[in-house]
């Protein structure tokens, strides 16, 4: 079926096009030059506004990690839920919603890609299953590698190219996109019952630091020529005076950037960005990383911005989760992934009247304005960690209007508003920052070509919010904005219309997105894959023929295949 | 002086019966019509209220508003739930989320009650006359959110993990309680005329649990710290002579657990510590 979306206002960053009136034609699932309007199903976009599909680079929405904290918390489902409608299936949660729930609610909002961020590889299977239940949007999925024991042996000796080779196993055997790292090196620390204090901190028995980490790592994604960048969640995660160490994270792999290409990706940046020595007297260090981050190309990064609600935060770095616990008494999971990562959840409220996490509202926000170049940062809030995906449009008004801003700001801890940066800030993004931020730069970011904007072979993912430009400020009227971003008028994946107002009407299998090396060499010389054979046997409790996903596995595979030179 | 509207079963429930809408706060305003109208859910399918309930006014005078709800309501739940005034008077079994979250008013039931009496409960009065369910006072699974105050009173024997998560106000239970009563306990007092099966205060920050009767031991994150002669529950006061323990030890607690001295001699043994 044929479409053609007609008069809306488009916004195509990639394209530069900003706002004009024109028409959109679909046919095949991608977007084309014109179609016969007389046999094209005509949606009519006068006084809206067109986007390509929404990206989520970093969203935490399946896998064992979500589905403990889904199990740990049956009051998160209990006040929340959806009845089932002839095409739809039931669910439930506020912050950690059910599979079929998630893809229904990011459809809903115009979003038609997802980035599930950190996959233990031994979770790899769980994950695919779960994203597999995760309809309509399109999907990755990043392998922890930055505390594998392989990956930190090959390290340690300098053996980058077995590096590279196992890397490029891995990934293909877990059908992942990237790779992620998380608090590099600390990771295994914990093991030790101990965590990494800095970039040159030696982790314990290996004796590679977290420097040697994220530069190895990030020598290989190049090596690999991966399309995103390594996916960095830094040392010293939610600690006050962390700011720096995230510079130095940044500062480190600086010399490996060739061309204008970013290098490193630096996840949720907010809970790094804490300066001060102590809980006391944390405060924002976004002026520095803002800075940094604008007098250097190397360097992306997404917000991790919060939200004051209730919410559960899950990640892979175990000692911070286990900080988290303290902090909070609150219940808690912490585990500890074999040979391969770690992870932990603690549910957690932010509340407006603390000093600490209205310090961290108003971090996320300063990152996203003092940064100029909107092609740097993305809108995220590290979902669930700090508030649920479905706060985007509340996170859209806030980057929109200074005086949705202030609205927030006049409720927030007393000491807190008053060393914010915020009041500071007159910036108010347009439509086409907007644009950027939560779809064409995440798209960039990610090496993905066929998506995040609107030119002629693109696919059809499509966004139509009702809400017009010429006539709606979006700094005074500031709720218009949030509740059009909210619902979007029409959600398009794939040519195929998937939600009209807040309502899904079709509900498509999204696709895998998965990185497939074609090596010049073969990947696994009859050396290594005895090596490999061996250490499944000796560290896993799994056997190296059952690790591996096959393509088969997957439900709808959309593998992307790089060539490599190792 | 008061309004009374009688509502009673039209048949025996097979399923649950999610009925929250019995409340003197819905019910306030409208007309028999109105209130016959009210959603209430049979298992999964939507009901309207006079479906499943026969709805009478006995009194119409002005004042207060009074539920009476006669006969078999065992299968029914959330009775009373969020209410803030005005008085539910059950003659027969009370299901589940009695008076789940309820603010104020008053819930009397001539019956037993099922778990989660008064869960979450905010304020406002609960009496069974019978005996009670588990989790008498605690909050939905999961949530943390335990009862902050107001008051329970359970005539009969109370199940396990009463006053869960309990923040604040007052559970008096006259017959006994089985394992884990005050679990987790923050704040608030809990009574027990009668026995308690064990594990008793498990995980509590602070709060009183006060068990008169027997137990059959006392956790050993428990500290003996004096004994003491009575102790005073709401005005009045529980002759004793009671140990008192401070616990739980192992979550940094600083709860009190008075454990009745004559019932229970086997923990005579502890009073070595005390010299
Ligand atoms: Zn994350």
């Amino acid at each position: 079926m044929s479409l053609l979306i007609k008069n809306g206002f488009v916004y195509d960053p990639v394209n530069g096009i900003d706002g004009e009136v024109m028409d959109i034609a679909v046919e095949g699932g991608r977007i084309v030059e014109k179609v016969d309007e007389r046999e094209a199903h005509i949606i009519d976009a006068s006084g809206m506004i067109v986007m390509p599909g929404g990206i989520d680079i970093h969203t935490h929405i399946a896998g064992a990690e979500v589905n403990s904290g889904r199990l740990l918390r049956p009051e998160d489902h209990v006040y929340d839920f959806e009845p089932k409608t002839a095409i739809t299936r039931s669910g439930v949660g506020h912050s950690i919603p059910s599979t079929f729930t998630t893809g229904y609610r990011y459809a809903r909002m115009g979003y038609t890609f997802v980035c599930n961020p950190s996959m233990p590889p031994l979770e790899a299977r769980h994950t695919h299953e779960e994203l597999e239940d995760t309809p309509i949007v399109d999907k990755a999925t990043f392998p922890l590698l930055g505390d594998w024991w392989f990956v930190l042996e090959y390290l340690r000796d300098g053996l980058i190219k077995e590096c590279a080779e196992h890397v490029a196993w891995m990934i293909m055997a877990t059908k992942g996109y990237a790779i992620k790292i998380v608090n590099p090196g600390g990771l295994e620390a914990w093991g030790f019952g101990r965590n990494v204090r800095d970039l040159d901190d030696q982790v314990p028995y290996f004796n590679v630091t977290p420097r040697e980490i994220i530069r190895g790592l990030c020598i290989v994604n190049k090596i690999l020529s991966l399309p995103h960048t390594i996916h960095v969640h830094t040392n010293r995660l939610g600690q006050p005076g962390n700011y720096i160490t995230t510079i130095k994270t940044m500062d480190c792999v600086k010399d490996l950037a060739t061309s204008d290409k970013p290098v490193i990706h630096i996840t949720h940046c907010q809970f790094s960005a804490f300066k001060g020595d102590s809980w006391a007297n944390m405060k924002s260090g976004a002026e520095d990383i803002a800075k940094y981050v604008n007098s250097h190309s190397h360097a992306t990064l997404d917000m991790g911005q919060i939200i004051f609600t209730d919410t559960t935060t899950m990640t892979a770095d175990g000692p911070w989760q286990y900080t988290l616990y303290e902090l909070s008494g609150n219940k808690w999971v912490n585990h500890d992934v074999e040979v391969e990562t770690s992870s932990g959840i603690v549910p957690f409220r932010y509340r407006r009247k603390s000093y600490v996490h209205a310090t961290m509202w108003s971090i996320g926000l300063e990152l996203a304005l003092l940064i100029n170049d909107p092609w740097k940062i993305y809108l995220t809030t590290d979902h669930p960690n700090g508030g649920p995906f479905t706060s985007y449009p509340k996170i859209i008004s806030w980057l929109m209007s200074r005086r949705a801003r202030e609205k927030t700001l006049e409720k927030i801890n007393r000491k807190a508003r008053a060393r914010s940066l915020l009041p500071s800030i007159d910036r108010e993004l347009t439509f086409y920052e907007i644009a950027i931020l939560t779809r064409a730069g995440q798209a960039k970011a990610l090496g993905l070509k066929s998506k995040g904007h609107l030119g002629v072979g693109a696919d059809a993912d499509i966004a139509i919010y009702n809400i017009n430009p010429r006539l709606v400020d979006p700094a005074r009227d500031y709720k218009t904005v949030r509740r059009a971003f909210s619902n979007a008028a029409y959600t398009i994946k794939g040519g195929k219309i998937v939600a009209k107002m807040g309502e899904i009407i079709n509900v498509p299998d999204g696709r895998t997105y998965w990185i497939n090396f074609n090596m010049d060499c073969d990947v696994f010389s009859q050396r290594d894959l005895a090596d490999l054979r061996r250490k499944f046997r000796e560290y896993w409790t799994v056997e190296y023929e059952n690790y591996i996903i096959p393509e088969s596995y997957l439900k709808v595979s959309a593998p992307i295949t790089v060539r490599v030179g190792v | 002086m008061k309004i009374i509207i009688q509502v009673t079963p039209r048949y025996q429930f097979k399923v649950p019966v999610y009925a929250e809408c019995i409340s003197p706060n819905v019910f306030e305003g409208k007309g028999l019509e109105e209130i016959s109208r009210l959603e209430v859910w049979e298992g999964n399918r939507r009901r309207r209220l006079n479906e499943l309930f026969k709805l009478e006014l006995v009194k119409d005078e002005e004042g207060e508003l009074t539920i009476n709800l006669v006969g078999n309501f065992s299968k029914v739940r959330g009775i009373g739930a969020k209410m803030s005034k005005g008085r539910i008077i059950v003659d027969g079994d009370a299901g589940m989320h009695l008076g789940e979250g309820m603010s104020g008013g008053e819930i009397i039931v001539n019956g037993s009650a099922g778990s989660w009496a008064g869960g979450s409960m905010r304020g406002g009065r609960i009496e069974i006359k019978g005996s009670a369910g588990d989790y008498i006072g605690a909050p939905y699974r999961g949530s943390n959110e335990g009862m902050k105050a107001g008051l329970i009173i359970v005539h009969g024997d109370a199940g396990r993990e009463v006053g869960c998560l309990m923040r604040g106000g007052l559970v008096k239970i006259y017959g006994s309680v089985r394992h884990f009563v005050g679990i987790n306990m923050v704040d608030g007092t809990i009574f027990v005329r009668g026995d308690c099966a064990g594990k008793a205060g498990a995980g509590m920050r602070n709060g009183r649990i006060i068990i008169c009767g027997r137990i059959p031991s006392v956790l050993p994150t428990f500290t003996i710290d004096s004994i003491r002669p009575n102790v005073d529950v709401d005005g009045e006061r529980i002759p004793g002579p009671f140990y008192r323990f401070i616990g739980d030890i192992a979550d940094g607690g600083e709860g009190k657990l008075f454990v009745s001295k004559v019932t229970n001699p086997h923990l005579s043994h502890y009073e070595k510590y005390l010299q």
